[in-house]
């Protein structure tokens, strides 16, 4: 019961993913770009904390930590970038 | 019944992520998709993490879903005000249905 719900999750998961990768592929712009990247970084957490519940490995849930830290340290540089691309 | 409530949890979750794809690959301008991206999938990942902890009710594992939990809900807002910024600073074009567009005309400041 448990094992199907989690295949499902992850399948659904995955089909997430690759709609978000279809907008980063076909922009147009670059903030388009960045939200659908921001997306997949929050999608990859999603992942990581059910395959913590489904073999119960507690690291997962610390890799989590560190791709949800990376993900927004990179929206932040993203902004800094444009905005000193503008002045 | 803590199987079914967690697969039940877990699924919703990946429901609501879906939901945010989906907007994110239907909307038409950058700011709708923002909107549909944040919202639904800081709810998803809400989901998901209450049905890990619905599953594993130990402490070491409570503590890494709420900091997770705490810091997504801190950080999707904050990002995606950033990109909002950066995509009104840069002239990100609107959908060709919206009535009101408050941004000062192109070459002026930004407050």
């Amino acid at each position: 019961m448990l094992d199907l719900a989690i295949d499902i999750t992850l399948v659904m998961l995955t089909l997430a993913a690759l709609l978000a990768f279809v907008r980063v592929v076909r922009g147009p712009t670059l903030p388009d770009r960045v939200v659908a990247i921001d997306l997949i970084g929050v999608l990859i957490v999603g992942v990581l904390v059910v395959e913590a519940a489904a073999t119960g490995n507690q690291a997962f849930l610390d890799v989590a930590i560190v791709i949800a830290l990376i993900s927004f340290v990179g929206t932040i540089a993203y902004a800094r970038y444009v905005e000193r691309e503008r002045s | 019944m803590t199987a079914f409530l967690s697969g039940a949890l877990f699924v919703a979750g990946a429901l609501l992520a879906l939901l945010a794809a989906v907007g994110v690959l239907r909307m038409p301008d950058v700011f709708t998709r923002m909107q549909a991206s944040t919202k639904a999938s800081t709810l998803g990942l809400g989901c998901l993490l209450a049905g890990l902890a619905v599953q594993r009710p130990e402490v070491s594992v409570l503590i890494r879903a709420a900091s997770i939990g705490a810091f997504m809900m801190l950080t999707t807002a904050v990002a995606a005000h950033v990109i909002a910024r950066a995509a009104a600073l840069t002239g990100a074009p609107l959908w060709k249905g919206t009535l009101v567009d408050e941004r000062p005309a192109s070459g002026t400041e930004m407050p």
